[in-house]
């Protein structure tokens, strides 16, 4: 190790910071057979700061009261604070755009298979993550307290009511009131401004460790030491940051294009109205990026209690992906598995399809379009441990490449 | 001497174990009682009305943990229901319409509760007669006191009810 003087020098000897930033950037080595796709989890990164840097701003004017959150938003931060609505559209639109790279950096890590051995643990905490995002995006929702806010609340809320025995009791728990009212709100508000951003960042360390110490994935699923990766790839720290500074760019214009001009996706104009408990709006959707999950529990129309154990797999099933599918090199990047490709189309192609399908009526046709949509979104995990099956007699018969 | 030493170590970790679990349930359990209902939320969840102020034909709101609970009562003329009927002529029930859950309006001259959203209809006994609406109106949990209801305690009569 090289001697070195200064400030660097003497904070060094105290906190081994050269060999942090060796570990976490300059001595972390991915492989060159990788795509942009790879750029999205530090984009998940950059969309967390801008989340939490505009939130702090909002947080200064909002106020977690029933009588006075509206106004507080509708009118103080929108209207009165000088900049406060830029604050507010970042905040909406980050949240909805935070999805949307969650969506494709979770879709990258399927497609190559870079939740299986040794990547579980990385797998597990960037889905532990995603829950944790929904929880954050939930909460934050109902903050607002507007008729969209409120009734969404109202509605998730509900639904813990479907649990046997304790279902009830556990909603009123929940609510703090026999309706979604003052205590929810302050409590949603609660959670959404300390516990859940603080067991975020404690996720995003323990993923970002487990990243480093089994390496990234790559395109072929090719497994490689760190050695070859050294040998044979670049460093996170300056190489890989250097393009990835380029997709940052890109991607900021692309979302201040959305904060600036665009922002109407993110702010619902049912959600102007204030908060109503004796008016429910004839059409209650949420998000877009809970509506596949959302048909899926309206897909099975004919019976409440399927709907909503459909519902909650839905939401979980993901995880156990590592473990539904586990056949080995040379078969693990969806690029050189003919059949799962075939699946993980279809499944892509229904996702969207029950997220288009979850902003319609569910009646008549749609209903059954519903249903069945619903089925594919399980056939996927469900034929995943079929294929590996399959694949792995292929491996120990010589066969692949 | 030495097995006699780890007993002793097990015994502090242990007791130390045990003492620090106690501490744990006990914050957990206050952690837990402070999401509960406050007391002035748990008071207005039970609602008490005098039945003897609505006029035979009249329909009145009563508000009952944030949903409207309506009360009509019947003239000897209007049907009878005598399993959702309370005291022979009142029926109490709530306001939400167990299609979407809005709110449906009491028609006087037709006699019915109709729901603005989907044009789903309830008989004066607020059983559902026409439209979208899977089941009749749900009837809240009752107390009869004389003539007086108290809303959010089931009675015997409201078992008995549910029952039948």
């Amino acid at each position: 190790m090289e001697k070195k003087g200064g400030f660097m020098g003497w904070l060094d000897k105290r906190l081994a910071v050269d060999s942090l930033w060796k570990v976490m950037m300059s001595e972390y080595y991915l492989p060159k057979n990788i795509n942009f796709l790879w750029s999205f989890g530090v984009l998940t990164m950059l969309v967390f700061v801008i989340l939490v840097i505009s939130g702090i701003f909002v947080l200064m004017y909002y106020k977690p009261d029933s009588h006075m959150a509206f106004d507080s938003v509708n009118k103080t931060i929108m209207m009165d604070v000088a900049y406060g609505w830029v604050f507010r559209h970042t905040h909406a639109v980050a949240a909805s755009i935070m999805f949307l790279v969650l969506f494709v950096h979770m879709g990258r890590g399927i497609y190559y298979g870079s939740y299986k051995a040794p990547r579980e643990v990385v797998w597990v905490t960037g889905f532990i993550l995603f829950v944790l995002m929904a929880a954050t995006a939930f909460t934050g929702y109902l903050l607002p307290w507007g008729q969209m806010s409120y009734w969404a609340a109202q509605t998730i809320t509900t639904l813990f009511s479907k649990i046997p025995f304790i279902g009830p009791d556990l909603v009123i728990w929940i609510r703090g009131n026999y309706i979604v009212e003052d205590a929810t709100l302050t409590r949603f508000f609660a959670l959404h401004v300390t516990l859940l951003p603080a067991l975020i960042l404690v996720f995003t360390a323990v993923h970002l460790y487990a990243v480093r110490i089994v390496g990234s994935n790559n395109e072929d699923g090719i497994p490689m030491t760190k050695e070859e990766k050294k040998e044979k790839g670049i460093p996170f720290w300056p190489v890989f940051m250097s393009k990835e500074y380029f997709v940052m760019s890109v991607f900021l214009l692309f979302f201040f294009f959305l904060v600036f001009f665009n922002y109407n996706f993110a702010m619902d104009p049912i959600n102007f109205q204030p908060a109503d408990y004796l008016q429910t709006p004839p059409h209650i959707y949420p998000e877009w990026y809970f509506l596949a999950f959302y048909e899926v529990l309206r897909g099975f129309f004919f019976s409440e209690a399927l709907g909503l154990i459909a519902f909650v797999l839905s939401m979980f099933i993901p995880l156990f992906l590592p473990w539904l599918d586990t056949s080995p090199y040379p078969y693990v990047s969806g690029k050189h598995r003919p059949m799962f490709k075939v699946i993980w189309w279809i499944f892509v192609a229904d996702f969207v399809a029950l997220t288009i399908l979850g902003k319609l009526p569910p009646t008549g046709l749609f209903a059954w379009i519903g249903f069945v949509t619903s089925i594919i979104y399980f056939i996927f995990f469900i034929a995943l441990p079929i294929i590996a099956a399959i694949e792995k007699k292929k491996v120990a018969t010589g066969g692949g490449r | 001497m030495a097995e006699e030493k780890v007993s002793r170590r097990d015994f502090l970790l242990y007791a130390m174990g045990g003492w620090a679990a106690v501490g744990l349930g006990g914050v957990l359990y206050a952690m837990y009682k402070t999401w509960e209902p406050l007391p002035e939320v748990k008071a207005a969840g039970v609602v008490k009305f005098d039945l003897s102020k609505v006029k035979p034909g009249q329909m009145k709101v009563v508000q009952w943990r944030g949903k409207p609970v309506f009360v009509l009562r019947l003239t000897p003329e209007m049907k009878k229901c005598s399993n959702r009927v309370i005291k022979g002529e009142y029926v109490v029930v709530l306001g939400i319409c167990t299609h979407l859950g809005c709110i449906p309006n009491w028609e006087p001259d037709r006699q019915i509760f109709k729901c603005p959203c989907h044009g789903g209809e309830y008989d004066a006994c607020g059983v559902n007669t026409f439209g979208p609406p899977p089941r009749p109106l749900d009837i809240p949990p009752f107390k009869i006191e004389g003539n007086t209801i108290v809303l959010g305690e089931a009675g015997p009569e409201y078992e008995k009810m549910m029952k039948g």
